[in-house]
């Protein structure tokens, strides 16, 4: 039995054109943008100057304060620019410019590709490594995972989920992952078992992986400790709560950690960034993207330094035309658009899609014509149409009764509506205003 | 016929008589009992329930007031209503009213259509909130006005409209009541409450961006690039990363033509000068 | 120049329009059994009220509301054929302009149009017909296959109509006074695929099913109002008869008669007058069909279903107040 959530979900095309085709890897840039913040919380510090030479590996910032991570380089060259540069969004943020020269590594990082199956470390150790590793949750939030890891003494850990669910179309950047590097994933859920001192990790793969469920649960026969589920390939099965419900049947209160449940949930390219760190010595400054979209000419999944530029992508996969009227970077459910493609790929980007107007051409809203699909696809349980008719008359005590600050953002109900009510945008400005009077 | 017609009216009759008793239990249930002061109070208040004075609402407001000491008066101010209304409220508590100077809400930004260009589409988003979230706009510019009008619905007074030909908001002054909604709305913070000046006449930065010069002009012909001019003429005016702040006690009457004449990009902008027509 | 939006980026098939359009191309098959059934004069009904629905909505939007046409969203033909289809065939033209006027100016457009009104639009009008003509409102036709252009117009009681008047008493086989009596009821198989008297639309379960099965697999519909409202109605109705043997209570005749699976499939599923959550659309069936088993047994009236649903639309804002879908994370310890 394929296991799912029960509230609610959706069932958008996949367009899962990438699966089959092995990754590539994308080669080096001219220069590389590192930004010092990829990651929820404060900036990391800069500790290089400019004129600085690097290598692969040096570390270029260095955490600041309790939630943030460290930041490597990926490339090896010299520190041209420390400077605001714009980000996808159009924004300036603070980066690292480095020109590519050689590709040269630091000494201390292990590049062979043997396994290592020993896991030596003791649990403060393992976090030790991973937070010189400068490892985020890389699925989608840069959750600094040191601190997702360290889990207070009155709180106890007993399952361990490893989401191996890309449930947004087109992206396979974790599917290629875990075909091309299934061991070291389960060996990474092993190193995380001991660190939490339990034998109990489970990886989630959707049904539609079938390689990957194959090649995995053929591995995690000869592992104690960590085993295979399949879920049912539906929107939003990946989501951290979503994914609980569907392996525990448990149900993370509203306001409340998944870890107060006794649950954890990593993503399987943070368990794999996990593995490198502890048994590699290898900074977190790679990851797998892919390229897609119903507008990209030769979709591929890339393994990419971080800080390359996303047009050098774009670029390799046949470029852009002017048929192409919006360009994602994550999915098309949860990702934005982007503005500038100069801007640099992140550690939390798992997609860049080329998308046609007819697809992504947002449809003039109608009136609300009460079909409730809204509500039978909301995978929290609310109530989006009241959502949208309470926020547009600002109740916001009306809004905290229903208990629109639980919404996780998915978009199935903006996506379902028939009527196209942009219903998450209003979902998103409730939950706005509800901050902002908390915060008063 | 005679017992269908009957039996029709009996369903009809039926249904509306248990509507009318539901109706009548749920307002005898939800109905609250008013404070007669209260009630005087909440009269003499404008009604808006804008919360401009800091406080959900009228009804609020009138509660506040009610239970506030003679020192808690003095710091409750409804702007809407300003200084006739809070002497009335003071009337009715035997208290005395506070006094305030008048004031009007201003736009921080000058990014026009013609001084900003537009460089990307915005497709059907419905809010500034949103927007500044996810771009930095249609002018690319990081602080300035993203021009979808989340300030124009906010306000209660109909005091803001998007000029169609600028696409930027406006502020008409006779009916702006500086209860601060867009000041607090406006994901940028474009919108300043300040003193309506003597006769009206004011001067402030109409521009918001932080950026470098030779950036935010990038952008936007109108931004204020930081070149210290205006500061050397007042030394009132502080230059704070790349922006200029007039701060409103700087006299309009003395030093506002000579501001806007020597801004070489047109940021500083003199609200009713005199017989001149107003500056767009 | 790139585009700038918020997520999501792409969006289901199915709009508004493309629902309406199911649910007319869903409406067809029954349509065609009572064009076959009571030929000409059902398809001048079922015409008229469709034009009739449109115009008056065209009139309303643009010279009272003043606002852009919304003829185009398909709704107005909706109500059209769903009038159309609790009329019997001989009602008069004048009699359906009366109530496709109620049904769309006042069962809709008051309210503030499609989305807003309480009430079915259709049910408002037929009800309003039903209680303003009951004489030309209870003339059922005779169905006849083989006369197109009703040479020879035969009315007759209905299936309900005649179960409604056999005296509980009497026994089956006295057969006085004229009165419709139990021969009258037209077999399972008859009603099942229409060849019995009603209104135009309600007579054929079976294109009526076909229509809903359509309906189901364009995800238009959820089962739970048919399977609720019909199951309720079979339950009750095979409680009585089981207690008391009567023929009156047939659980068959029941469901397969009196617009029942029409009112089930089509009416009881509109979506904006039914509660929105699953919990309160099974409330809400469920109510439909106690009522409907109420007015059936116990109502002056021979049929119920439009009433029971008209008061369950009355009941929809207060079920969707009260039973909605339990929030993720407020489960109780
Ligand atoms: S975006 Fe929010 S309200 Fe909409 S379906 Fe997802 S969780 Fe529910
Ligand atoms: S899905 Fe859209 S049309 Fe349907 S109830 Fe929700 S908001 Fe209304
Ligand atoms: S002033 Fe602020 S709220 Fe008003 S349109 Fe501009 S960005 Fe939006």
């Amino acid at each position: 039995m394929t296991k799912t959530f029960s509230l609610g979900g959706i069932f958008p095309k996949k367009y899962k054109i990438t699966s089959e085709i092995p990754s590539k890897d994308a080669g080096l840039p001219e220069y590389v943008y590192i930004p010092v913040k990829q990651h929820i919380g404060t900036p990391a510090k800069i500790l290089v100057n400019k004129g600085d030479k690097v290598k692969v590996g040096t570390l270029l910032a260095d955490a600041d304060g309790v939630i943030s991570a460290d930041v490597h380089s990926s490339v090896s060259g010299e520190v041209i620019r420390i400077d605001e540069t714009e980000a996808a969004s159009g924004y300036f943020e603070n980066m690292i410019t480095i020109k590519v020269q050689g590709d040269e590594a630091e000494d201390y990082i292990d590049l062979s590709q043997t396994l290592c199956k020993e896991i030596p470390e003791t649990p403060q150790e393992i976090i030790d490594k991973i937070r010189k590793a400068g490892v985020v949750g890389m699925g989608g939030a840069g959750y600094p995972t040191p601190i997702k890891d360290t889990i207070p003494q009155d709180k106890k850990i007993d399952i361990l989920i490893i989401n191996g669910i890309e449930c947004e179309p087109w992206l396979t950047s974790d599917d290629r992952l875990m075909v091309e590097k299934a061991e070291e994933i389960v060996i990474g859920a092993k190193i995380l078992n001991k660190l939490f001192g339990i034998q109990n990790a489970i990886i989630a793969i959707d049904e539609n992986k079938l390689k990957a469920i194959d090649i995995i649960s053929n591995i995690t026969k000869r592992y104690v400790g960590v085993n295979v589920r399949v879920c049912k390939t539906k929107y939003p099965q990946g989501g951290e709560k979503q994914l609980i419900s569907a392996i525990t049947g448990r149900e993370v209160p509203s306001g409340k950690l998944p870890m107060d449940i006794g649950c954890l949930v990593q993503n399987v390219g943070t368990v794999f960034a996990v593995y490198e760190a502890v048994m590699k010595n290898k900074p977190l400054y790679e990851r797998y993207v892919t390229v897609s979209g119903d507008m990209c000419k030769t979709p591929q999944t890339f393994k990419v330094r971080i800080g390359t530029p996303i047009s050098f992508l774009i670029d390799q996969c046949g470029g852009y035309d002017e048929k192409t009227a919006q360009i994602i970077l994550g999915g098309p459910m949860m990702g934005n658009s982007i503005i500038h493609t100069q801007a640099p790929i992140t550690k939390t980007s798992s997609g860049v899609l080329l998308l046609s107007n007819e697809l992504s051409k947002r449809p003039t809203p109608t009136d609300c014509i009460r079909c409730g699909k809204c509500v039978d696809s909301c995978p929290m349980g609310l109530r989006p149409y009241l959502i949208g008719i309470y926020t547009r008359n600002n109740l916001l005590e009306e809004l905290k009764s229903i208990h629109a600050q639980d919404c996780i953002e998915c978009g199935c109900c903006a996506y379902i509506c028939p009527a196209r009510i942009p219903l998450l945008d209003f979902c998103k400005l409730a939950k706005i205003e509800l901050k902002n009077k908390q915060g008063k | 016929m005679i017992t269908i017609l009957f039996s029709n009216v009996l369903i009809v009759g039926g249904i509306a008589f248990l509507s009318a008793l539901m109706l009548y239990f749920i307002s005898k249930k939800f109905s609250i009992k008013e404070n007669p002061v209260l009630d005087k109070i909440e009269k003499s208040l404008p009604g808006a329930n804008c919360g401009a004075c800091g406080k959900a609402g009228c009804k609020n407001f009138a509660l506040a007031c009610i239970v506030s000491s003679r020192e808690e008066f003095e710091n409750l101010y409804c702007p809407v209503g300003g200084a006739e209304t809070m002497q009335k409220v003071a009337k009715i508590l035997g208290f005395k009213a506070p006094k305030k100077e008048p004031q009007v809400a201003v736009l921080k930004c000058n990014g026009t259509c013609d001084n900003a260009p537009i460089k990307l589409q915005f497709d059907k988003i419905i809010s500034c909130r949103l927007a500044n979230q996810i771009s930095v706009g249609q002018t690319e510019c990081p602080n300035g006005c993203l021009r979808l009008g989340d300030c124009v619905k906010v306000c209660k007074f109909g005091a803001l409209k998007i000029n169609e030909k600028t696409l930027i908001p406006e502020v008409d002054e006779s009916k702006c009541t500086a209860c601060g909604a867009c000041a607090r709305i406006c994901p940028r913070g474009l919108f300043e409450i300040r003193a309506k000046g003597e006769g009206g006449k004011r001067v402030y930065v109409a521009c918001n961006n932080k950026q470098k010069g030779a950036l935010a002009r990038k952008n936007c012909k109108a931004a204020c690039i930081g070149c210290m001019k205006c500061a050397k003429i007042c030394s009132q005016i502080q230059i704070k990363d790349n922006l200029s702040y007039i701060p409103s006690d700087v006299s309009a009457e003395k030093y506002g033509e000579e501001l806007v004449k020597n801004c070489p990009t047109g940021a500083i902008i003199l609200k009713n000068a005199q017989s001149k027509k107003e500056h767009s | 120049m790139l585009k700038v939006s918020t997520a999501p980026h792409m969006f289901a098939k199915q709009d508004t329009n493309a629902i309406m359009k199911d649910v007319v191309i869903a409406l067809l098959p029954a349509a065609c059994v009572g064009i076959f059934n009571f030929g000409l004069t059902a398809l001048i009904t079922i015409i008229t009220s469709i034009a009739s629905c449109v115009m008056w909505e065209y009139l309303t939007v643009r010279y009272l509301l003043k606002k852009p046409s919304t003829i185009n969203d398909y709704s107005a033909i909706i109500t059209g054929l769903l009038l159309a289809f609790n009329l019997p065939a001989t009602i008069p033209v004048w009699m359906i302009l009366i109530g496709s006027f109620m049904a769309i100016v006042v069962g809709k457009m008051a309210f503030g149009g499609l989305g807003k009104n309480v009430f079915n639009p259709a049910l408002v009008g037929r009800v309003f017909l039903f209680i303003s003509f009951p004489v030309q409102m209870t003339m059922w036709m005779k169905p006849n296959w083989h006369d197109f252009f009703n040479r020879d117009i035969q009315t007759g009681a209905t299936t309900l109509g005649i179960l409604k008047h056999i005296d509980a008493s009497s026994s089956a086989t006295s057969l006085t006074h004229g009165n419709p009596d139990i021969s009258q009821i037209p077999d399972y198989w008859h009603m099942f695929i229409g060849y019995t008297g009603g209104c135009i639309g309600e007579v054929s379960a079976l294109a009526l099913i076909l229509g809903g099965i359509y309906l189901l697999i364009k995800k238009v519909i959820t089962w739970h109002i048919p399977f609720y409202y019909l199951g309720s109605v079979f339950l009750f109705s095979s409680l009585m008869w089981l207690a008391t043997q009567d023929i009156k209570f047939d659980p068959i005749t029941h469901l397969l008669s009196g617009g029942l699976i029409l009112g089930a499939i089509f009416m009881a599923t509109d979506y904006t007058t039914t509660p929105m959550t699953t919990k309160g659309k099974i409330i809400f069936a469920l109510g439909c069909g106690i009522l409907t088993v109420i007015i059936r047994f116990y109502g002056a009236y021979p049929e119920g279903v439009s009433f029971a649903i008209l008061i369950m639309n009355a009941f929809s804002p207060l079920i969707d107040k009260f039973y909605y879908t339990r929030v993720y994370g407020t489960r109780k310890k």
